[in-house]
């Protein structure tokens, strides 16, 4: 009876793990398939962070005024949207550096956020904390309570699959809806040329400025979806660069994941997963080493990365075009 | 360049009025104080909020002097707010946060005739006086009343930057519970090794569902803008939470069980008064229960959570503390949590 009770107690533990990973992965994976749609293009996107910040800021203002989080969800897309756009207008119309229009547009977004909020709210670049209605909620799946008693099966039903808010089905729903359009469709099959040789798509009478422009504003759309998720569905208001580096790691990984769908999902998984692990254990006396300080426990996401980039995992091998503006050749 | 001058004979009138002590007015006009606020912003609903409302505000509203503020939006601002204000002959400065105190340290050298007020931290110049309080104190108070109002007996904190002064919190904290019930588990995170751990709510909120997972129902966090997701992601489960530095009881009412109160806002007070008089004296003020610097926070928003028994068992715990009956341990005295 006792190692019956034991073995279900670390069940819901790992199962609670889980669950807190799928809650922490959920922006990483919708910023980096947005990254996936530009890199694959050829854009280089380093203003994830950025266009999440923007759309963090924008979601909890809107839906402070009006208090509805489909409105905010609807303005943060077009925030996000239009940050996109004048990516693309400098690196693909007017061919300027990608990594440096990206950088601009993060430093831009994280004191532009500060300052509008400090004019309007006058509470320290915070939006005031939203209640209820105007957040994204939680919905519990039907039969969640029901299915509970069931072992094993009913808590991982409950704990880990009902009981998130609908941005979440919707990046986990999104992975094969991405693979499918990447390699599936016409349009998949164009992003993917354009990305490794411009110049043979542009041959066959393909306009790459419109293909690109398309590509960075699908990711446009789903950082907008990244950022309401960050603001009013995990949080329930804008603080400042609230962000907290997502755009960077899941720009990690993109690499981590050699830029395909699948992969890439993984890696944001796993990077989610050592996230709340990490606060599962920080604290906790463990056997042998004792209780681990804050301080390894916050370097060990960098530090997996180091090792499983440098032996591990292989080479990654970015889309052949990527950072270079296209040029017709005169 | 007018105004400075005018400034000066002001200056020198109201110094020989003073000497014959006359006219408040007079003097009044001798001090321009001014303050700069912690780089969380002055509406940040804690530390530099009381600042404002209960230092700044009350001493402008009480003299009519107006209080020359500044509103850093990161730290690398501060030293050039503190020096500017100085040189533009602004005095007493109060600074708010341990942070500044590089920026504080380097201003007064560049400045000897300003006086700087630096809270929260010390440092030894000539011309600085620092303020500084006995957490451990307060947070033995609301660790108290924490283990009471706790039914799972586990209790919970989030600090912020893992420094020695917020551990001094957490560690005030538990010898509170454990002085309450010595069966109370407590648990205890901190957010991070940075300053951005003071400003992310997503992580106290994912640590404080680990903490309710671990079956702590009230959770105490020490965490500046991180404290946000603690609170509300204990208002989310339908736990209890404790707030810090400023009373944040309305923040969710019917989830703050009570704040930390550390009465920033009065030293900032104090600082410009005793300028006013000529008293200001630099040096360490150290501030604790016994004068008044923390409490902890009973008002209308929490006032259906803590029963009578409660709060003459917290006063009571409070009396004896004051009294020196009970001495509790300070984490910084030796930077571990031995008592």
């Amino acid at each position: 009876m006792n190692e019956v009770t034991t073995l279900s107690d670390m069940w819901l533990t790992l199962l609670l793990t889980l669950d807190a990973t799928v809650r922490l992965s959920t922006p990483l994976i919708l910023a980096a398939m947005a990254g996936l749609f530009s890199e694959r293009s050829g854009v280089v996107d380093i203003g994830l962070e950025g266009k999440m910040l923007a759309a963090c800021f924008a979601s909890a203002t809107i839906a402070h005024f009006t208090g509805s989080p489909w409105l905010a969800l609807g303005g943060a897309i077009l925030a996000s949207l239009s940050l996109s756009i004048i990516h693309g207008f400098a690196t693909i119309t007017h061919k300027g550096d990608q990594i440096v229009s990206g950088v601009a547009l993060n430093i831009l977004v994280s004191g532009l956020t500060i300052i509008l909020g400090l004019t309007w709210f006058r509470q320290g670049g915070q939006t005031p904390a939203l209640t209820g209605d105007g957040r994204i909620m939680s919905i519990d799946l039907p039969g969640a309570e029901l299915l509970n008693s069931i072992p094993f099966l009913g808590p991982l039903y409950k704990e880990l699959i009902s009981g998130h808010n609908i941005l979440v089905y919707v990046a986990f729903a999104l992975v094969p809806l991405v693979w499918w359009v990447l390699y599936r469709t016409r349009f998949g099959l164009r992003l993917r040329a354009v990305g490794e040789n411009p110049n043979a798509v542009d041959t066959a009478g393909i306009s790459v400025v419109s293909l690109r422009y398309r590509a960075v504003m699908i990711g446009g759309v789903l950082c907008g979806i990244a950022g309401t998720y960050i603001a009013i569905a995990h949080n329930a208001q804008f603080t400042r660069d609230m962000t907290a580096g997502a755009g960077y790691i899941a720009l990690a990984a993109l690499i981590f994941g050699k830029w395909r769908p699948l992969t890439v999902f993984m890696a944001c998984l796993l990077f989610g997963f050592l996230q709340a692990f990490s606060m599962r254990i920080e604290g906790v006396d463990l056997p042998v080493v004792g209780a681990i300080p804050v301080q390894v426990i916050e370097a060990v996401p960098y530090l997996l990365t180091v090792i499983l980039l440098a032996g591990f995992i292989g080479k990654a091998i970015a889309p052949k075009a990527i950072g270079k503006p296209y040029v017709k050749e005169r | 360049m007018q105004s400075t001058l005018l400034n000066k004979m002001v200056k020198g009138l109201s110094l020989a009025v003073a000497t014959s002590a006359v006219s408040l007015s007079a003097m009044a006009a001798d001090v321009a104080p001014a303050v700069v606020y912690s780089d969380a912003g002055k509406f940040d609903k804690s530390f530099s909020e009381a600042v404002w409302n209960n230092g700044v505000k009350r001493f402008m509203d009480e003299t009519g002097i107006e209080v020359k503020e500044a509103e850093p939006t990161n730290l690398a601002q501060v030293e050039q707010y503190l020096k500017r204000l100085a040189k533009r002959g602004n005095s007493p400065i109060v600074a708010v946060g341990f942070s500044q105190a590089n920026a504080v340290s380097a201003a007064a050298q560049a400045y000897p005739d300003a006086q700087f007020t630096l809270i929260d931290m010390v440092v030894p110049e000539a011309n600085v006086q620092n303020v500084v309080f006995k957490e451990h104190e307060g947070s033995f108070l609301v660790g108290v009343l924490a283990a009471m109002k706790s039914e799972s007996n586990v209790v919970g904190f989030v600090g912020g930057m893992d420094i020695p002064l917020i551990s001094r919190f957490g560690c005030g904290y538990e010898q509170g519970a454990k002085y309450q019930n010595a069966d109370v588990k407590v648990l205890a995170n901190m957010t991070g090794s940075t300053p951005a751990a003071f400003g992310n709510p997503s992580k106290g909120a994912e640590l404080t569902r680990t903490q309710m997972e671990g079956g702590a129902d009230v959770i105490f966090a020490a965490a500046g803008g991180t404290g946000n997701g603690v609170y509300q992601a204990a208002a989310d489960a339908g736990k209890y939470a404790i707030g810090v530095d400023s009373n944040q009881n309305h923040l969710h009412p019917g989830v703050m069980l009570t704040s930390m109160v550390k009465r920033v806002g009065e030293a900032t007070y104090q600082s410009y008064k005793a300028a006013q008089n000529g008293t200001w004296a630099p040096g360490v003020q150290v501030m604790g229960l016994a004068e008044g610097g923390v409490d902890w926070a009973l008002d209308e928003h929490n006032r259906p959570l803590v029963t009578a028994q409660m709060e003459a068992r917290v006063n009571d715990v409070k009396a004896k503390i004051i009294a020196g009956e009970i001495v509790v341990h300070d984490y910084m005295s030796d930077n571990t949590c031995n008592y």
